[in-house]
């Protein structure tokens, strides 16, 4: 019967649609996208010209260019582009924005190529767009497992080298781009996600090789710093930052297979000296998070380490704090800048530590050598610095443990978390986005370790955060001489936290966001006055770039609030509830330059 | 002919791996980290009004436990049945409430408790669930509730009644 099977196919449809519609409902995932034609896109005739990156341009960009995470390898995070000045950047516009699709923490640097600009994003995005026009070249996206414990879904960018794209997927697995197209040349894996190896870096591009390292410190991994083959994604050296029994440092570790699960991840693009081969990276905390639970000094934890890029062998390191207990990761490279101490000249690493200490070290081809350290905000755990070695004098009373509550300045974000600071050749100046007057306190449980879980040892009623007592502001933009070793100016943020990468240009105008009220501002270099702020839609994390297009000056920058910010605010909210309330998520990508 | 021959490895293929499929009707629960035979659990294995303890389904039939999965990894409480929220209290069986342990925010085991105000919270970013009303979430990120797994008794075990209300797993940004 025409009628009845008519019914029954109406009655099977509806059933389906209701079907797929809870299906759709409950799973909650983005839609598909949309079915693009068979043909591949054509290659856009600003991509068929793609100048290719060599080993020479990342050693001497082009004025132009932003080419690697702080634009150059000694990570100054310094733009040479001088149009736009203290004069004029009042009148700084949009040009374009794009919107990324993705929320949480949009912590990339847009990384422009003769006018080809690429920003990865969270949700393992890549997008090629031109940077004068702000046209969508091409987006990759890989998907990510949906099993993944991702502690930061955020992104820091990608490396470039030849027709090459690198990126670090969340996935731990090493993806080479091609620039052209977008399209996928080989991948490699670099741990298993399903033990807690995670990746947010952008892999630093550095003698043919591209090196990266893992995130995954609260959840048992043992860090390390990998090398694969540019060109075809052969791994070539891994070097763990917690030393097997026998190798260097593994005296540090006297307890058994504590070392197997020690922490000291990887997670911010290391800086590298082209003259003696030599990459610096920074390591995390030790893990589980307190010091008693792994008993020694615990290397190469929260330590800047140096290491041969040919051969990934360790060849100098310095130690910030030994048997951290505080949280206090130390993973963003030192500066590579030379400065002036006792009338001579330092071959110098700067170092702003996010236990509260500016630290002024010496690199030498097979050292490092410790100089002088002092703290940059309220700080109360070291009692002072051993003068030769740096080594701190802890005060037991502020080290937490097992069962054993302590409080201490700063907190376990510390007086500057991952946001680098920028340091300005014009001005000799270093500038440091800090976070002041934010204590903490934390208690410890014993844990066992269980692949690819939380491996702590904190109970979440055991971390306690509270702004010190009396605090006029937390933020606080500052800027320090490095041959005096004094601070020069500071600009204070009275209501919020600060988030916010440095971008320090030949202009004598600093570029910087990262506050909760969603501005991104223009800061006089040599006095701290804000000069031009304009507000975007989400707060802005991003690392921010100066590049030049047709003789034209422009700053790109992400906004997109998310990660380690937003968990800040949530407890500040706690602490002075609804002067701190939600900010809005969602990325963008901003160019703005001035007519 | 054709077609069984081009069905059956996508089938073996599922069968394979029976360990990583979410809990099905008619599922029983054992403790995570239980060492010797699966015990199955009961209701009161569970202490009225305690912290949270975790399980892995397990297959009755070929007692395969469903631990091939970290989204498989089940949160059970016990609380005072008049105090669940009407949605709740259907889901639950003599008190007993289930719900995925893994955060919908960026997928971390949802392992903290207050016992005062009887909140689960996520120990990553702070995030506090309702396990009382079908585990809303009542501060933090977490986009959505946890999804709950629907429990019945049967020969005193716990029985999973239904599968998970929603998808178990962080929203995928």
């Amino acid at each position: 019967m025409p009628e009845k099977h008519c019914l029954h196919a109406t009655i099977a449809a509806s059933a389906l649609a209701l079907a797929l519609s809870a299906a759709t409902a409950s799973a909650q995932q983005p839609l598909p996208p949309p079915p693009t034609p068979e043909t591949p896109r054509p290659v856009p005739p600003i991509l068929q010209g793609y100048k290719p990156v060599t080993a020479e341009r990342l050693k001497q960009p082009e004025d132009s260019d932003w080419l690697l995470y702080r634009r150059t390898y000694d990570g100054w995070g310094y733009s040479p582009l001088s149009q736009i000045t203290t004069e004029n950047v009042g009148r700084l516009k949009p040009v374009w924005t794009l919107q990324t699709g993705q929320i949480e923490g949009h912590q990339a640097p847009p990384i422009v190529n003769n006018g080809v600009m690429f920003v990865a994003t969270p949700g393992n995005q890549v997008l090629a767009i031109d940077a004068k026009k702000g046209d969508l070249l091409w987006r990759f996206k890989r998907p990510i497992p949906e099993d993944i414990l991702l502690l930061h879904p955020t992104s820091r960018g990608v490396g470039l080298l030849g027709d090459k794209v690198y990126f670090a997927a969340a996935d731990a697995v090493l993806v080479a781009l091609d620039a052209k197209t977008g399209k996928e040349l080989w991948n490699a894996k670099v741990e298993d996600y399903t033990h807690g190896y995670y990746m947010s870096l952008a892999p630093l591009v550095a003698d043919g090789k591209v090196m990266v390292g893992c995130s995954g410190g609260e959840l048992g991994v043992r860090g390390f710093v990998a090398a694969f083959d540019a060109e075809t994604g052969k791994p070539l050296w891994k070097t763990y930052t917690v030393p097997a029994p026998g190798e260097q440092g593994s005296e540090t570790w006297p307890k058994g297979d504590q070392w197997k699960t020690g922490g000291g991840s990887v997670w911010i693009t290391g800086a590298y000296d082209p003259t003696t081969n030599l990459a610096f990276w920074g390591t995390g905390n030790g893990g589980p998070w307190m010091g008693d639970q792994r008993p020694g000094d615990n290397l190469f934890t929260s330590s800047t380490i140096a290491l041969d890029a040919s051969t990934g062998n360790i060849k100098g390191y310095h130690q910030y704090h030994p048997n951290d207990s505080w949280d206090w990761d130390e993973v963003n490279p030192p500066i590579l800048v030379d400065y002036q101490r006792d009338g001579r000249t330092v071959k110098g690493l700067v170092y702003v530590a996010r236990d509260g200490y500016l630290w002024m070290l010496e690199r030498t081809a097979d050292k490092i050598n410790f100089v002088d350290g002092k703290p940059f905000v309220k700080q109360n755990v070291f009692k002072g610095l051993d003068p030769k070695t740096g080594r701190p004098d802890v005060d037991p009373a502020r080290q937490p443990g097992t069962g054993k509550k302590a409080e201490f300045c700063p907190s376990l974000w510390g007086g500057k978390d991952w946001p680098p600071a920028a340091y300005s050749p014009k001005t000799r100046l270093l500038y440091i986005p800090a976070n002041d007057n934010l204590c903490g306190a934390l208690m410890g449980d014993p844990v066992t370790y269980t692949p690819g879980q939380r491996f702590t040892g904190i109970a979440p009623a055991n971390s306690i955060f509270s702004i010190a007592p009396g605090a006029d502001h937390i933020g606080e933009l500052q800027a320090w001489n490095l041959d005096t070793g004094q601070k020069v100016w500071s600009h204070p943020f009275a209501n919020s936290q600060l988030w916010g990468p440095v971008l320090a240009t030949a202009g004598g105008v600093l570029f910087m966001g990262g506050t909760n009220d969603r501005y991104f501002r223009a800061f006089d270099a040599s006095s701290g006055k804000i000069l031009w702020e304009f507000r975007t839609g989400s707060g802005v994390n991003g690392v921010p770039v100066s590049f030049q297009v047709d003789g034209k000056q422009y700053i790109a920058v992400q906004s997109g609030w998310g990660v380690d910010a937003a968990r800040m605010q949530a407890r500040l909210n706690l602490e002075r509830p609804w002067e701190f309330p939600e900010v809005p998520q969602g990325g963008s990508v901003w160019v703005f330059s001035v007519d | 002919m054709g077609v069984g021959f081009t069905l059956a490895p996508r089938l073996a293929l599922a069968q394979a791996e029976p360990a990583r499929e979410r809990p099905r009707e008619g599922d029983l629960l054992v403790a995570v980290g239980a060492t010797g035979a699966p015990e199955p659990l009961k209701p009161d294995d569970l202490a009225l009004g305690s912290k949270q303890m975790f399980a892995w389904p397990i297959d009755p039939e070929s007692n395969t436990v469903r631990d091939g999965s970290r989204l498989n990894r089940i949160l059970l409480l016990r609380l005072d049945p008049e105090s669940l929220d009407p949605v709740t209290k259907e889901r639950a069986a003599e008190g007993a409430v289930a719900y995925s342990a893994i955060c919908t925010h960026t997928g971390c085991d949802v392992i903290g408790w207050h016992a005062d105000s009887q909140h689960l919270e996520c120990p990553c970013h702070y995030s506090q669930y309702d396990p009382k009303a079908a585990a809303k979430v009542v501060s933090g990120p977490a986009p959505r509730p946890l999804p709950a797994l629907p429990l019945r008794i049967a020969d005193g075990r716990l029985v999973v009644a239904k599968p998970f209300t929603g998808r178990a797993g962080f929203q995928q940004v």
